[in-house]
């Protein structure tokens, strides 16, 4: 039985009432996000990179753009890059969004058993990779393939993976799309969500010890920073200022809660930053010029010894979470297209067209080229062998890397799983 | 067993975790259900559809994504009198509320001496066999069975889910409610190469209307033998069964349903009765609770066995992707593990 609960009828004192949150739209709900302030272009003040924090607070709950519906570059932010730098990271951009459309496909083909497209938050993750060096460590979430592709890993290697196939470095062990990749510096994901966080916090404090230059970089979906790994995380970076860039991917949904149940009608993510006493931005997840201005600012100061810098991109996730969810129940259909700030796509490569650099041709013919690497990629992947069809790795790799030595049990298990395979199938019936 | 247990209809495992919680929340106003995805949407596996609309936002609502601020609010809601029944979406993603669960949760009562109880239910999802790699697949039960305080619960057939969840909701002390979702949909015999069956026409499918309950601590002897007793619990229930069908060996299978309290008395008097012992589950081996199955059947049984006590188990390894099917224990291990049994003299 509950406690005697206190009546409210004479008693000076109103009746509580528990608040849950409830988006703006639903399945069906016309689509209008009029409530949203977007500043203009250029408008946002750009603070040195050895500013007090403080100086910073006002950004968080401000937007930083670069990009203005004119489709040039504007103020402070504007990172100045070469034509061809921007031409590169529209191709990575682009490259990213190929790469997941097939990728997608294959799973409906049966081909793998699970894929997750970031289709709309492309800049978040390619234009804040440029922004660091090769030998900046990324802790990423499950949705920063943008940060491989901007690292130029090797696309077979990523289809491997994908399909969990023989050629799988990861031995097809991990779900697809958990990639490892030190060979470029990006941190093996885990699925488990935010535990990236304090590990990049402690990553940079290990380069502060050594006395080293290099930093880290984190991601994490604005969700997930209800976890207690981000708070972890960002009281020991406050606590050692260490040299670390946390990345939070707002793109409003995970899964079917939306951005509200991570506590966004209270206030920015970057907001966070001000009770931490670090440097926070929010900035413009669609505007890939943003994006990279803010993360190379904040690589800036943490490499100047200037400490953490908590961003949020402000973005929309256009898809649905993975390949195991349907968001037209959850969602108004037309909030992708409805999103105010566009697509990083579209925006970057009409600013090309804009300061003519760029044209509809070379952008048609340039997804041409990308949509044949990738069938190029996924052909050989395909020779590999694709999810469950006998091309993966001897099932000795199973007990492999538990330990760095195996110990008697595991030699055991080992020998029960290669007799069970014999009995499954033996030699007689393999092909 | 039964309260006003009525005339029964075929559910899938979901549908009849949903009546349960339904069921409660009508009955018991303190019944509150909580969880990430589980409100509007009704849950990653639809286990809480239409519940939120019936019931209101109150009742039944969507959290932050933060387990440990899942089961620490649960035992908040419990302090004040209120049932809660948390939903973890993963079993693999429980790590983050053990503080909450051990430290908390399930020493509330003894620390207060009964004056603060955690009366909560937390549903999870656990077990492989859908490709889900090692964050969506393992099964960490024994962490909890070692818990002092904390109640374990795992049912293997939707009439079960039903009974077993509205009794745990119904208990005063916290229970980990282990749902086998392979067998969400379906029951599942191990042969992962064979068409999915589904639960319809299956007779342990057949639900009964109403509220009922499955007490905890009370294990279901699937089928009577001689042979052999075989002690299973949740997908490894239907495997083990599978199995003993196609030997055409005369074991008696229980299914524990209860790890913690443990039917201590249908173990024993089963082995008791058959001399032989085969505890299967899918969980990693050493320091599963096929452990402490088999020192029970020892210390309890030894004059009765004519067998060493056999375990089948998973692997001692992460949960893998792409050779799930050689991790997990399918019938050629569990088979084969029968055959040594009778075997031996």
């Amino acid at each position: 039985m509950t406690m005697e609960a206190v009546p409210p009828a004479g008693a000076n004192r109103p009746v509580l009432a528990l608040h849950v949150p409830e988006p703006r739209f639903r399945p069906g709900d016309p689509v209008d996000f009029g409530f949203l302030t977007i500043p203009p272009a250029g408008a946002q003040p750009r603070p040195d990179e050895t500013c007090a924090p403080a100086e910073t607070f006002p950004l968080c709950t401000d937007l930083v753009r670069v990009l203005g519906d004119d489709d040039q570059a504007h103020g402070p932010w504007d990172p100045r890059l070469s034509a061809d730098g921007m031409r590169t990271m529209l191709r990575l951009m682009a490259m990213v969004r190929v790469f997941d459309g097939r990728m997608y496909r294959l799973q409906r083909q049966g081909k793998t058993s699970f894929y997750l497209k970031c289709t709309g938050e492309e800049a978040t993750s390619v234009a804040a990779t440029m922004a660091l060096d090769a030998g900046d460590m990324i802790f990423p979430s499950y949705r920063q393939q943008g940060c491989l592709i901007a690292r130029d890993y090797p696309l077979l290697e990523m289809v491997n993976q994908i399909f969990s196939n023989r050629a799988d470095k990861l031995k097809g062990r991990q779900l697809p799309i958990l990639y490892s990749a030190r060979e470029v510096n990006f941190f093996t994901i885990s699925g488990n969500l935010a535990t990236q966080l304090p590990q990049a916090t402690g990553f940079a404090m290990a380069s502060a010890i050594k006395g080293d230059s290099r930093i880290a970089s984190a991601w994490v979906g604005e969700g997930s920073t209800a976890e207690g790994d981000f708070h972890n995380a960002l009281t020991f970076a406050a606590v050692y200022n260490a040299p670390v860039v946390f990345a939070v991917v707002n793109n409003q949904w995970a899964i079917s809660s939306f951005s509200g149940f991570a506590g966004a009608e209270r206030t920015s993510f970057a907001a966070r930053a001000i009770g931490y006493g670090i440097a926070g931005l929010k900035v413009d997840g669609n505007d890939a010029l943003a994006v990279y201005a803010a993360h190379a600012w904040a690589a800036d100061r943490a490499r100047l010894n200037h400490g953490p810098t908590l961003i949020e991109y402000f973005t929309y996730r256009v898809e649905g979470h993975s390949t195991s969810d349907d968001p037209s129940v959850y969602r108004a259909a037309d909030e992708g297209t409805g999103w105010p700030l566009g697509d990083p796509i579209a925006r970057l490569s009409a600013h090309l067209i804009a300061i003519g650099e760029w044209s509809a041709e070379a952008h048609a013919a340039m997804l041409t080229e990308l949509d044949g690497e990738v069938r190029t990629a996924i052909r050989a992947a395909e020779a590999n062998g694709i999810l469950g069809h006998g091309l993966h790795q001897p099932d000795t790799t199973m007990f492999e890397d538990v330990y760095e030595t195996m110990p008697w049990h595991l030699r055991e298990q080992m020998a029960q799983a290669l007799h069970e395979r014999a009995v499954k199938y033996p030699p007689e019936v393999q092909p | 067993m039964s309260t006003d247990e009525g005339a029964g209809r075929p559910m899938t495992m979901i549908e009849a975790i949903n009546d349960a919680l339904d069921i409660m929340l009508a009955r018991d106003p303190d019944v509150v259900v909580l969880g990430e995805d589980i409100g509007f949407f009704g849950g990653v596996f639809r286990a809480t559809a239409g519940l939120q609309a019936k019931h209101g936002k109150t009742r039944v609502f969507d959290t932050p994504i933060s387990e440990c601020g899942i089961i620490g609010v649960a035992v908040g809601m419990g302090a004040y009198g209120l049932r809660p029944v948390p939903e973890i979406q993963f079993a693999d993603y429980i790590y983050p509320g053990l503080d909450q669960l051990i430290s908390e949760a399930a020493r509330l009562r003894y620390r207060s001496a009964a004056e603060f109880i955690a009366p909560m239910t937390v549903r999870t999802p656990f077990g492989g066999g859908i490709f889900g790699g090692q964050t969506h697949s393992q099964s960490p039960e024994a962490l909890f069975t070692h818990v002092a305080g904390l109640k374990t619960v795992v049912p293997s057939t939707p009439h079960d889910a039903k009974g077993l969840l509205i009794a745990a909701i119904e208990d005063n002390d916290p229970v980990l409610f282990f749902e086998p979702k392979r067998l969400y949909n379906g029951p599942f015999d191990g042969y992962y190469d064979r068409p999915a069956k589904v639960w319809k026409g299956h007779a342990d499918a057949v639900v009964p209307d109403g509220h009922y309950t499955i007490p905890l601590g009370k294990a279901r002897t699937v089928r009577e033998g001689e042979a052999l007793t075989i002690l299973a619990y949740g997908t490894m229930v239907h495997v083990a069964s599978g199995v003993v069908e196609s030997l055409g060996v005369d074991a008696e299978i229980i299914d524990l349903r209860t790890l913690v309290p443990l039917d201590i008395e249908a173990i024993e008097q089963s082995v008791r009765k058959t001399g032989r012992c085969l505890i299967v589950h899918e969980a990693t081996r050493t320091s599963g609770f096929g452990a402490e199955l088999s020192a029970l059947v020892t210390e309890r049984c030894f004059y009765h066995l004519e067998a060493p006590v056999e375990r089948v188990t998973g692997f001692d390894t992460p949960y893998p992707h792409s050779l799930e099917w050689a991790y997990f224990p399918g019938p050629v291990r569990v088979g084969e593990a029968i055959e040594r049994l009778l075997a031996a003299d």
